[in-house]
């Protein structure tokens, strides 16, 4: 496939083999592996500093790799120049020209492939972001949101088979940033591109993405459709960046068919074997604070419920949607459950002695024990 | 133009190190003519300096090649009073040239912000002497300040003055001279740090308990330090080596030469050249060493 | 309280993403007026010998020597080439300002732009290469070069003037086009290469336009400096007469007023540029901001 001069029918996929990228004195990214599906709008989320931006200015060519290929709808495009490659990027800072007004930004890109009717394309970019009326104004004379969507433009135009986003949306206020998320999802259904989207903001990956992958230290943690991810998490890293667990480590001490039960504080939690990532030995296992009740009497025994107490309540914060609560167990730590304010104000007061319990079916099992990602992190 | 030229540090150099660094066969390209330039036209020269610093003279008077250092010792100690002389004229003129500008530039720097007008005209001021004939300011100032002019005659009418002395022609004027030509030097880069610098710093300072001179002292000096430092040495390097206020025809006198003078009168006059070369080397090398101890000192290498 | 320590607290404070405010307005005090007071005075003792410079190019000058004011007169200005080598030297003056500028800014604008986007070997010598003709004396610089031609048996001319001109505007041109280099978002040249731009296409298209008022600031830095330079030039110049090296020689015989009309009408064309210069970037400025 060649870029120059003709535009993608549709996305390609995108396939990262055993990419790493050394800077001097330094491993920004080690033996990658990534498989992105043609036509899927993808999120690559993960803390500061983890790679994301090497991993997209590899894609792009703007960076070589060390080792490793990249794949673009099924060619190897790892030593092709970035001006050869049918990949566009939406920047970091946006990048956009200063000199040039923005109808003359939009069409950058064809005039260089040479493409016929290149204004017209570009009025027909900017009309899709809304911004056609200020075609003539040169970038600085834009709002950051305006801006923001003109490097879209400039990018979308080209149809490229793979559109790159790299935290458009960062410097956004949050009401915008919303706005911005259901364009760009409106956007990458009527074209119909593959998007690869970084962001550290959670919930944006989760709503906007049909895959999201957890990127740590210059490798995926994890990869799956949000919901996934959310509910099933592989290790501590993701149970703890995406949203908040309770984790708990102790040894297996049996199992069933297709469960197994983990000793913790004198207490047995069944965890299903399909929810748990390892099967004997000493485990992590989790559960999400909202899947959790409060209870202030010691429950009955129900095979289907683990329950975990009696603790003391040692904090109560109200914020609004729920209310959380922080309970010390004796041998086990500090429990966090999130309780929807159903009623007013906190059920139970700081002191009360209370006892959890969720479904087991909530529960989950950690391929990983949560010291070894805190002494990391 | 000259403004930015001038300016300590330049623009925000944060990009630099996150540039792409490419394939190193362009930037040969691109560095070759100039250094191959400045290899040519100034390492050479500066070499030929050296060796002809160190040429022997035959009885005849022609100049061959040799080692010969006692041109060095010959030079130094004969014009030893104009090297000293050189160098306290330059600190001297140094120093008042950054009291005459520092607060000229802190007006126009931080208290003339809120009238951009206002601050762009005096800008324009301080930087018009660069634009008119710095032979004919000097002029201008030899007949201003001259034993008929108006500043003489004012001064011996208020008896500040003897009836016999001058201006021009002694000390006072040539490092009066060096002075002016020098201060827009000075107060540009003192100004670009100065107009960079956030009042919030000072509130900052005055939020803790800094006092209006311990703020100016402990804040605004420091950070206009780098300003200091290049204008500093835009005046000190070209004043050490002038020899157009120094000479007998502008605001010298014969107590008053100056080692550019020397050099020149060697090379250009005599045609001396191992002695005005050996002055040279000299004069480069104190300068060198000089500046070099002063900017390790003021804790501002990166400025190079 | 360290530099460092003030920095620190200054960025707490700011917050906003505005670096600068405005000082607040205080109350009257003597001390208020002191440095404004101070600072007109210190403008105007500056101005003197340029309005007398000025005043001088309209002297109906009777001896030789233009110092003593006997009358006003438009006679100089009309007629400034009535002193032919005052013109000649001008002229040439221009000429050798062009040359040695337009050389100055190609070759300064390459070493810049090396400098600041290529990594490669030896680039702290070449800074230091760079950075040492600032530091020498012009002395030195006019005695080495002159020396080096003597030796060479090169004969001293315009083209020595030039080549001595092209050396010291170099390292001027390098600072500041790498100052406005350095303060480019690399991020703007990548995305030209991202948007299909072939390198030499990502380099007229963007590289060279975005540097541009930086190469044009040199080039009139270089002009200037040029245009100005005595010391350098004495050395180089043998028999040829730039502007400087005519009023230093007609120093001892008295200074013709054709110099001060000359000497006059470049101050107020550079002033003129200058303050067309400051209007066009403050209106811009005034535009963006009501935009935004
Ligand atoms: N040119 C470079 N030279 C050396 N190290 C680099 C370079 N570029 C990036 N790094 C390092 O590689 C790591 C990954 O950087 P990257 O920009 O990919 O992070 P990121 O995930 O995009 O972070 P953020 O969310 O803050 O943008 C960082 O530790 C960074 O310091
Ligand atoms: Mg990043």
């Amino acid at each position: 496939m060649t870029p120059q001069n003709s535009f993608a029918d549709s996305g390609a996929d995108l396939e990262l083999t055993g990419i790493s990228k050394r800077f001097p004195g330094f491993t920004a990214i080690e033996n990658l592996d990534l498989t992105i599906p043609a036509g899927s709008f993808f999120a690559l989320l993960g803390p500061s500093g983890c790679g994301k931006t090497t991993t997209l200015r590899l894609v792009a060519g703007l960076e070589e790799p060390t080792t490793g290929q990249i794949l673009i709808g099924g060619k190897d495009l790892t030593r092709t120049k970035p001006y050869q490659r049918p990949v566009n990027t939406v920047f970091q800072s946006y990048a956009l020209f200063p000199h040039m007004t923005v109808l003359d930004n939009v069409a950058f890109g064809l005039k260089r492939r040479r493409m016929s009717d290149p204004i017209g394309k570009a009025h027909e970019a900017l009309r899709l972001v809304e911004l056609d009326h200020l075609a003539g104004r040169k970038p600085q004379q834009l709002s950051g949101g305006q801006q923001q969507r003109v490097a879209l433009a400039r990018a979308v135009v080209n149809r490229p088979a793979l559109l790159l986003l790299d935290e458009p949306l960062g410097a956004l206020d949050l009401k915008l940033r919303r706005q911005m998320q259901l364009e760009l999802k409106t956007i990458q259904n009527e074209v119909g591109l593959t998007f690869v989207h970084v962001t550290h903001d959670q919930e944006e990956a989760m709503t906007m993405a049909d895959t999201v992958a957890v990127m740590n230290k210059g490798r995926i943690e994890q990869m799956g459709a949000p919901e996934d991810l959310y509910e099933l998490p592989h290790t501590a890293f993701v149970a703890n960046f995406l949203g908040q667990s309770n984790l708990f480590t102790g040894p297996v001490s049996s199992s069933t068919s297709n469960s197994i039960s983990v000793e913790v504080g004198g207490r047995r939690i069944v965890v299903p074997k399909d929810r748990a990532q390892v099967h004997d030995g000493t485990v992590t296992i989790g559960v999400r604070p909202e899947k959790l009740t409060l209870l202030t009497a010691a429950p009955a025994n129900d095979s289907g419920e683990n329950v975990i107490g009696p603790g003391r309540v040692i904090d109560v914060s109200f914020s609004g949607v729920s209310t959380q609560y922080v309970v010390a167990v004796p041998g086990v730590g500090d429990i966090i459950v999130f309780a929807q304010n159903m009623v007013f104000g906190p059920v139970v007061e700081v002191g009360a002695e209370v006892w959890m319990s969720w479904t087991v079916d909530h529960g989950f099992g950690l391929s990983d024990s949560p010291e070894l990602v805190s002494a990391g992190a | 133009m000259a403004i930015t030229a001038f300016g300590a540090g330049g623009g925000p150099a944060a990009a630099v190190d996150a540039a792409p660094k490419r394939r190193s066969w362009v930037a040969l390209f691109l560095l070759l003519p100039g250094i191959l330039y400045l290899v040519l036209f100034f390492i050479v020269p500066l070499v030929s300096l050296i060796i002809t610093s160190l040429e022997t003279q035959s009885p005849d008077g022609a100049f061959a090649y040799g080692f010969q250092w006692q041109n060095y010792v010959d030079s130094v100690g004969t014009f030893g009073t104009q090297i000293w002389r050189s160098f306290f004229f330059a600190i001297l003129a140094t120093v008042i040239a950054l009291l005459f500008s520092y607060p000229l530039a802190y007006f126009i720097g931080v208290k003339a912000r809120r009238w951009p007008l206002l601050q762009s005209f005096m800008l324009i001021l301080v930087v018009a002497p660069f634009f008119i004939s710095f032979l004919l300011r000097t002029l201008a100032w030899k007949t201003i300040l001259s034993d008929d002019g108006p500043v003489v005659s004012a001064l011996k009418g208020l008896s500040l003055l003897g009836p016999q002395a001058h201006i021009t022609g002694e000390p006072i004027a040539v490092v009066f001279g060096l002075t002016y030509n020098f201060i827009p030097f000075m107060c540009l880069p003192i100004y670009t740090t100065l107009e960079r610098l956030d009042i919030r710093y000072l509130e900052a300072s005055s939020d803790l308990y800094a006092g209006g001179w311990a703020t100016f002292r402990k804040v605004t000096i420091p950070l206009s330090l780098p300003g200091i430092v290049s204008g500093t040495l835009l005046t000190f390097i070209p004043a050490a080596g002038d020899y157009v206020n120094a000479s007998q025809d502008f605001l010298g006198g014969t107590s008053s030469t100056m080692i550019g003078n020397v050099i020149q009168s060697n090379f250009l006059v005599q045609e001396n050249y191992p002695v005005a070369a050996a002055l040279s080397i000299v004069l480069m090398f104190v300068i060198l060493v000089v500046v070099s101890v002063y900017v390790k000192r003021s804790g501002t290498d990166d400025l190079l | 309280m360290s530099a460092q320590e003030g920095l620190v607290l200054g960025k707490i404070y700011s917050a906003e993403p505005d670096a600068r405010r405005t000082p607040p307005r205080g109350r009257f005090s003597l001390g208020k007026w002191l440095l404004p007071v101070y600072s007109a005075l210190a403008l105007a003792f500056l101005l003197i010998p340029i309005v007398y410079t000025i005043v001088f190019s309209f002297n109906a000058q009777t001896g030789k020597s233009n110092i003593a004011w006997s009358g006003f007169t438009l006679a100089n200005w009309s007629g400034v080439c009535a002193e032919q080598d005052v013109c000649a030297a001008f002229g040439t003056s221009i000429l050798i300002g062009l040359v040695s500028t337009i050389a100055a800014t190609i070759l300064g604008t390459m070493i810049a732009i090396a400098l600041v986007r290529y990594r490669f070997p030896f680039r702290s010598a070449v800074s230091l290469l760079i950075f040492l003709p600032m530091a020498t004396p012009e002395v030195v610089m006019g005695a080495g070069l002159a020396a080096q031609f003597l030796s060479a048996g090169i004969p001293k001319g315009i083209g020595t003037i030039i080549i001595a001109h092209t050396l010291f505007c170099l390292s001027f041109v390098v600072v500041t086009v790498k100052a406005r280099a350095a303060s480019l978002d690399p991020a703007l040249e990548e995305a030209g290469r991202d948007l299909y731009g072939s390198p030499s296409q990502v380099f007229r298209l963007i590289t060279l336009p975005l540097l541009l008022p930086g190469i044009l600031a040199a080039a009139l830095l270089s002009f200037s400096l040029s245009f100005d330079d005595f010391i350098i030039t004495y050395f180089n110049s043998g028999t040829v007469q730039t502007f400087p090296t005519y009023i230093y020689i007609s120093a001892q015989r008295g200074i013709p007023a054709q110099a001060n009309v000359i000497a006059s009408a470049v101050f107020l064309i550079a002033i003129a540029i200058v303050v067309i210069s400051q209007i066009v970037t403050q209106s811009r400025q005034k535009r963006l901001n009501a935009v935004r």
